[in-house]
C-alpha cells in the first residue's frame, strides 16, 4: 500500500538529504522566503517543503501528475485538510504510549497490541472518508489513492487483525522450535503455530503420548523457573517484534501520507498568500528536455514580492533554443531579480508546483544551479578568486549535460581580462557539454567574444535605462554597452545621500 | 605420483630471508617521515598477527620487490575476497578452539571442537579452490596454489573433512520442538509447524514504506543452562548414534592446524592491511601503483604522488588531496623545495621519502606511475619544533645530526633535510645549506631538501628547484602543488583556474561522457 500522491511509481523521500546545490539555491534564490510561508513556521512542513522544492522531478509527466494533484486540493482543500489532521492525531496518540521502557519481549508484545488497537481504529475512519468523499476527486494521483485504501481496507481484513490480537494472549502455553548451538546451547528459537490447536485432555493430565520425551520442573527450582520463563521470552521475542514491526509498517503508512499531504498544504499556503496580496500565479508548461524552451510572461521574483510588497516589476523572456542567456546592463536595474525570477520558475516547476508568472513555459533540466557573487571575504582579493573558483569547480562535480546555470557576476573577482578568459573558458565549455547558462555580467570583454562567437545561440539581454539615467527594472533585449552605469549609480547614492531603490541587486 | 608438499612463504623469496625480523626496532625516520602512523593504522588493527615487524624489513634486491608486487597484483586482480573469507573463517577457527578449550560438560566442549575443523576446513578448501580457479601469475601464490592442492588431497586432511561433514550434517538439521506450560516442558522432534512471526508480518506488511526498526530484544548470553543440558540430554536421546560419534571425533582430531598455513595465514595478513588501508584513498579517487626500482639508475619519476600518512587523514576528513610530480632525470639528485610556508613542502619531502620506502616494502605506492631507486638506507633530518631557548645549543644539536648523517650515507642512500639548519641567522643556514647540498652533491645520494632559503635551489645542474605555488590563504585547503619552476614562480589566475579544474578541456573532461 504505497500512497503515491507525489510520484506515480514511488513513495516521496521528505528525509532525503537535500542536493548538493541546496545551501546555494537557498541563499542565491531567497527561497527562506518560500519556505516560511509555505510552513507557516510548522517544522514538519517546512522540512516536506524543502525536500519537495529542491528534489526536483525530471519528466514532464511527473510534474504534470502533481498539478492535477494539487488541482483537486485547491477544488477540495477542507478534505485534504481533514485526511491531514487524522493523519497528525494518530501521531500524536501513538506518541502518547509509552513504548521506550519495553525491555522484555512481553512488554514489547503488549505495547505493540496496544498500538495496533490505535491504528486499527484510525484505519477504519480513513476508509470512512474514502467511501464519503473519494468519488469528488479526479487527479490520478487521489483516485488511486481512494480506490486503494477502498480495495485493501475491507472487513474481511479487519477480521483477521483481530483474530492475531486474540492468539497472541497465548492463553495455551507456547510451542517453540530451537536447534542446537555453540556449546549446545538453544538457538534460533522460533515460536511456533502448532499444528493442532489443542493439545488432548489426556496429555495434559498423563503426559505426552506417541514417544514424546518430557520431564516437569521441580516447584521450587527457582532458577529452573526463571530458565522456563526465560526460555518462553525467547520464544516471544520473534512475534513480539514482528507485530512492533508491523505496527510501524501500518504508522509508517500514516507518515507518508501525511508528509505527502504536508507537500500540497504547503503549496496552498504559498499560494494563498501571493493571490491574497494581488500575485499571479499560473501552472507552467514543462517541456521535455529533448524540446529546449524557455519563455515566460509577466513573471517575477516571489521572494521579492512577499517582502516588499508592491511595487514589483514583471518582465517576459523568449529565449526558445538558446543555450546561453547574457543579461548586461546597469547598476541596480534589475537584472539579478530577473535572474532570480528565471531560477525559481524552473525550480518550482520541477517541483509541480505553479510559477510566479502569467505564463511560463521550459524543459526540465537534469538540475538547476547557482553561482552567485558573494560578499564576504573582502580583504583577501586573491583568496576570493579561489573561494569563486572553488564553489564553481563544486558545481562542475555535479552539473550534468542537461543542467542550468546561473551566473550572477561570476569571475568579477580578478581583473577583467583574466576574468573574461576565465569565464569564457568555463561557460564555452559548459555549453558545449549541453549545459544552459544564464549569465549576469559586467565583465565587457566576456560579453563582446560571446557576441562575436556565436551569435545564434546566445540571447543578449539588458536592464533598461532611460535617457535620464533612471531605472525601469525592466530587461529588453540588447548587446552589451561598453560601460556599467557604476558612475550613475555612485551619483545617485551620493546626490541626495538616499539608498538606491529596493527591487535590485 | 604424489609427493610431499613444497614449504613456501608469500613474503619472502627465498622463504627464510625474513626469519630473523622479529627483534628489530623503528628506524629514526619513521617518525620524521609519518611512516610510523601509518605502519601503526595498517598493523595496529590486526595486532594478532603482529605485523610490524614485516614494516621494518625493506627489501635489498629488485627481484625480492617483484615477487611481492606480484603477489599484491594477484590480490587486487581477483583474490582479495577470497583471502579475507580465508582470514576471517581462520579467526574464527581459532576463536572456537580456544572456547573448547574452556568448557567442562562433554557435548559442549565437543560442539566447539567440531565448529572449529568445520570452519578450518572449509576455510582451505574455498582458498585452494579460488586459487586453482583464478590461475594467479605470481610465484608466490603458485607455490601457495601448489602447496594447498598437495594439502587438501593428503590423506589427513580427507579424512578430517569428510568426518567432520558427517557429524555436522547429523546434527546441523538437529531441530527440536520445546513446549512449555506451566511447569512441564515436552520436547520432540520439529515437524513443520509454521513461524507465527511470519503469518503476523505478511498480514501487515502490504504497508510496508520502508524497513522498521528492530525491536528484538536481544539476549546477551546464549540460553544454556541446567534446563537447557536436560534438554539436550532428551534431544540426544532423540538422535544416539550422532552423538556418540561427536564424542570420538574430538579425540581423533587433536591436532589439525597445518603449520605451512598457519604462516600463509599471517603473512598474507601483511598484503590484506596494507590493501585496506589505502582502500579508502583509493575510493576518494587518489591513484596508486607499482613502480619500477632499480638499484642502479637514480632517474627516478612519480606522477599524481601524495603523502599517504596525510592523505589519510585528509580523507577520514573529507577533504581534498592534492597530488604532486617530480622528476629526476641524467645527472640530478637533489631537490631543493622552497617557496612560501604551509605550502606543502614539508609534505612533499615526506612523500618522496615513504615512496622509496613503501616500494622497498614491495607495496604499491601513491602515484599514478612511479619510477624508484631501491636504496640501502633512508636518512632524514627533521627540524625538531619544540621550543628550545637556546638556539646556539639547537643548531650544535642539529650539526651534530648532520654530520652523522653524512658519515653514515653512501651514495645508494636517499637523505631528507626539511627545514634543517635553519634555527640561525639567513646568512648563516644559506652558507652551511650551501655547504651539506655541496657534500651531498659529491657523495651522488638522492635527496631533498627543503628551506625557505632561493639561493640554495641554484647550486647547479643536479640541483632541481621545487616551490609551492600557492599562497594559502584559504584555510579550508591546507596542502598544495609543488612545481618545477625557478624559485620565483608565482601563481596567476589562470593557473588557479587550472588548479580548480576549470579550464575548457578539464571541464569537458568533467562533464561530458
Amino acid at each position: 500500500m504505497k500512497v503515491l500522491l507525489m510520484h506515480y511509481d514511488r513513495n516521496f523521500d521528505w528525509q532525503r538529504e537535500l542536493p548538493a546545490q541546496a545551501p546555494n539555491l537557498i541563499q542565491d534564490l531567497g527561497l527562506e522566503v518560500l519556505f516560511n510561508h509555505m510552513s507557516g513556521g510548522d517544522e514538519f512542513l517546512l522540512q516536506v517543503a524543502q525536500r519537495g522544492m529542491l528534489c526536483s522531478l525530471a519528466e514532464p509527466e511527473a510534474i504534470i501528475y502533481r498539478q492535477q494533484a494539487f488541482s483537486d486540493c485547491l477544488t477540495h482543500p477542507e478534505i485534504v485538510r481533514a485526511i491531514y489532521n487524522l493523519t497528525v492525531k494518530t501521531l500524536v496518540e501513538k506518541k502518547k504510549m509509552f513504548g521506550w521502557f519495553s525491555q522484555t519481549p512481553e512488554q514489547n508484545l503488549r505495547y505493540a497490541v496496544q498500538v495496533m488497537e490505535l491504528l486499527v481504529r484510525m484505519l477504519k475512519r480513513l476508509r470512512q472518508v474514502a467511501l464519503e468523499s473519494g468519488t469528488l476527486f479526479h487527479s490520478p494521483a487521489f483516485k488511486r489513492f481512494f480506490a486503494m485504501l477502498l480495495e485493501e481496507l475491507d472487513d474481511a481484513y479487519f477480521a483477521i487483525i483481530n483474530e492475531h490480537l486474540r492468539r497472541l494472549q497465548f492463553r495455551r502455553g507456547v510451542l517453540v522450535s530451537a536447534g542446537l548451538g555453540k556449546g549446545n546451547s538453544a538457538v534460533d528459537i522460533v515460536l511456533r503455530s502448532p499444528l493442532t490447536e489443542k493439545p488432548r485432555w489426556s496429555e495434559l493430565i498423563l503426559g505426552p503420548r506417541d514417544g514424546r520425551l518430557w520431564f516437569d520442573v521441580h516447584p521450587r527450582d527457582d532458577a529452573g523457573h526463571q530458565a522456563l520463563s526465560e526460555l518462553q521470552a525467547r520464544g516471544v521475542n520473534l512475534v513480539a517484534n514482528a507485530l512492533r514491526q508491523s505496527t510501524e509498517h501500518v504508522l509508517g503508512f500514516f507518515i507518508q501520507l501525511r508528509a505527502e499531504l504536508a507537500f500540497y498544504l504547503g503549496c496552498l499556503n504559498l499560494r494563498t498568500v501571493l493571490n491574497g496580496r494581488g500575485f499571479e500565479t499560473s501552472l507552467p508548461e514543462p517541456k521535455p528536455a529533448s524540446e529546449p524552451s524557455l519563455s515566460a510572461l509577466g513573471l517575477y521574483d516571489p521572494a521579492l514580492a512577499l517582502v516588499a510588497g508592491g511595487g514589483v516589476v514583471a518582465n517576459d523572456l523568449a529565449a526558445a533554443g538558446k543555450e546561453l542567456v547574457v543579461i548586461t546592463g546597469a547598476n541596480q536595474g534589475g537584472k539579478s531579480t530577473f535572474l532570480r525570477s528565471i531560477g525559481l520558475a524552473q525550480l518550482l516547476m520541477q517541483a509541480g508546483m505553479f510559477v510566479p508568472a502569467t505564463e511560463f513555459s521550459a524543459n526540465v533540466a537534469t538540475g538547476v544551479f547557482t553561482h552567485f557573487k558573494r560578499e564576504e571575504d573582502k580583504t583577501m582579493t586573491r583568496g576570493k578568486l579561489d573561494e569563486e573558483l572553488n564553489r564553481m569547480s563544486r558545481i562542475v562535480d555535479q552539473i550534468r549535460p542537461g543542467g542550468i546555470l546561473l551566473c550572477n557576476e561570476s569571475f568579477a573577482s580578478t581583473n577583467e581580462r583574466e576574468g573574461s578568459e576565465i569565464g569564457h573558458q568555463v561557460i564555452g565549455a559548459l555549453n558545449e557539454v549541453g549545459v544552459k547558462v544564464l549569465l549576469v555580467t559586467h565583465l565587457f570583454d566576456l560579453s563582446q567574444r560571446f557576441q562575436r562567437e556565436a551569435p545564434d545561440g546566445v540571447l543578449f539581454l539588458r536592464a533598461e535605462r532611460l535617457a535620464d539615467g533612471s531605472r525601469t527594472f525592466k530587461i529588453r533585449e540588447g548587446e552589451a554597452l561598453p560601460t556599467s552605469h557604476g558612475m550613475d549609480l555612485y551619483d545617485e547614492i551620493f546626490r541626495d545621500g538616499l539608498p538606491a531603490p529596493t527591487a535590485g541587486d | 605420483m604424489t609427493r610431499e608438499p613444497g614449504q613456501f612463504s608469500i613474503l619472502f623469496d627465498p622463504m627464510d630471508a625474513g626469519l630473523e625480523l622479529e627483534d628489530r626496532e623503528d628506524p629514526a625516520f619513521f617518525a620524521d617521515l609519518n611512516l610510523d602512523q601509518v605502519f601503526d593504522a595498517v598493523a595496529g588493527a590486526r595486532r594478532e598477527y603482529n605485523l610490524a615487524a614485516f614494516f621494518r624489513f625493506p627489501l635489498p634486491t629488485a627481484a625480492s620487490v617483484t615477487y611481492r608486487q606480484d603477489v599484491f597484483r594477484d590480490i587486487e586482480s581477483g583474490l582479495a575476497e577470497p583471502l579475507a573469507a580465508f582470514a576471517e573463517q581462520m579467526r574464527r577457527a581459532r576463536s572456537h578452539l580456544t572456547a573448547a578449550r574452556q568448557r567442562h560438560a562433554r557435548y559442549s566442549v565437543a560442539a566447539w571442537f567440531l565448529d572449529a575443523g568445520e570452519i578450518y576446513c572449509a576455510a582451505v578448501i574455498a582458498l585452494e579452490k579460488a586459487l586453482s580457479d583464478f590461475q594467479p601469475s605470481s610465484l608466490g601464490f603458485q607455490r601457495c596454489c601448489a602447496y594447498l592442492a598437495a594439502y587438501v588431497k593428503s590423506q589427513a586432511f580427507q579424512q578430517l573433512a569428510n568426518e567432520t561433514t558427517r557429524i555436522k550434517r547429523g546434527l546441523g538439521p538437529t531441530g527440536y520442538c520445546v513446549r512449555v506450560r506451566g511447569s512441564r516442558v515436552v520436547v520432540s522432534d520439529y515437524r513443520g509447524e509454521p513461524d507465527y512471526s511470519v503469518e503476523v508480518l505478511a498480514t501487515f506488511n502490504k504497508f510496508q514504506q520502508r524497513d522498521a526498526d528492530n525491536n528484538l530484544v536481544k539476549f546477551t548470553t546464549d540460553f544454556n543452562n541446567h534446563i537447557q543440558e536436560r534438554i539436550v540430554e532428551l534431544v540426544a536421546r532423540l538422535y544416539p548414534e550422532l552423538f556418540r560419534s561427536l564424542l570420538s571425533y574430538c579425540e581423533t582430531h587433536r591436532a589439525f592446524l597445518d603449520p605451512v598455513v598457519a604462516r600463509f595465514d599471517r603473512e598474507v595478513e601483511f598484503y590484506l592491511a596494507y590493501l585496506a588501508y589505502i582502500e579508502p584513498l583509493k575510493s576518494a579517487g587518489l591513484s596508486f601503483c607499482y613502480p619500477d626500482v632499480s638499484t642502479r639508475s637514480k632517474e627516478v619519476d612519480a606522477v599524481e604522488t601524495f603523502d599517504i600518512a596525510l592523505a589519510s587523514k585528509l580523507t577520514r576528513e573529507n577533504r581534498h588531496v592534492v597530488c604532486n610530480d617530480f622528476r629526476l632525470s641524467q645527472g640530478e639528485r637533489i631537490f631543493v623545495v622552497s617557496g612560501p610556508n604551509q605550502g606543502g613542502k614539508t609534505t612533499f619531502a615526506r612523500s618522496f621519502g615513504q615512496l622509496h620506502y613503501l616500494a622497498s616494502l614491495g607495496c604499491p605506492v601513491p602515484g599514478r606511475r612511479a619510477q624508484l631507486f631501491l636504496c640501502d638506507r633512508i636518512f632524514a633530518h627533521f627540524e625538531k619544533h619544540e621550543v628550545i631557548e637556546d638556539l646556539q645549543g639547537k643548531l650544535q644539536e642539529e650539526l651534530l645530526r648532520v654530520r652523522e648523517i653524512l658519515r653514515d650515507a653512501t651514495d645508494s642512500s636517499i637523505v631528507i633535510m626539511n627545514e634543517s639548519l635553519s634555527s640561525t641567522t639567513a646568512e648563516d643556514s644559506l652558507f652551511l645549506g650551501r655547504e651539506v647540498i655541496g657534500r651531498l652533491m659529491e657523495l651522488g645520494v638522492l635527496a631533498v631538501y627543503v628551506t625557505f632559503i632561493d639561493e640554495l635551489s641554484r647550486l647547479g645542474a643536479s640541483v632541481v628547484s621545487m616551490v609551492s605555488t600557492v599562497v594559502p590563504d584559504n584555510p579550508a585547503e591546507r596542502t598544495f602543488k609543488i612545481e618545477r619552476m625557478p624559485a620565483d614562480g608565482r601563481a596567476y589566475a589562470l593557473a588557479i583556474a587550472e588548479r580548480h579544474g576549470l579550464t575548457h578541456g578539464s571541464i569537458k573532461a568533467r562533464i561530458g561522457r
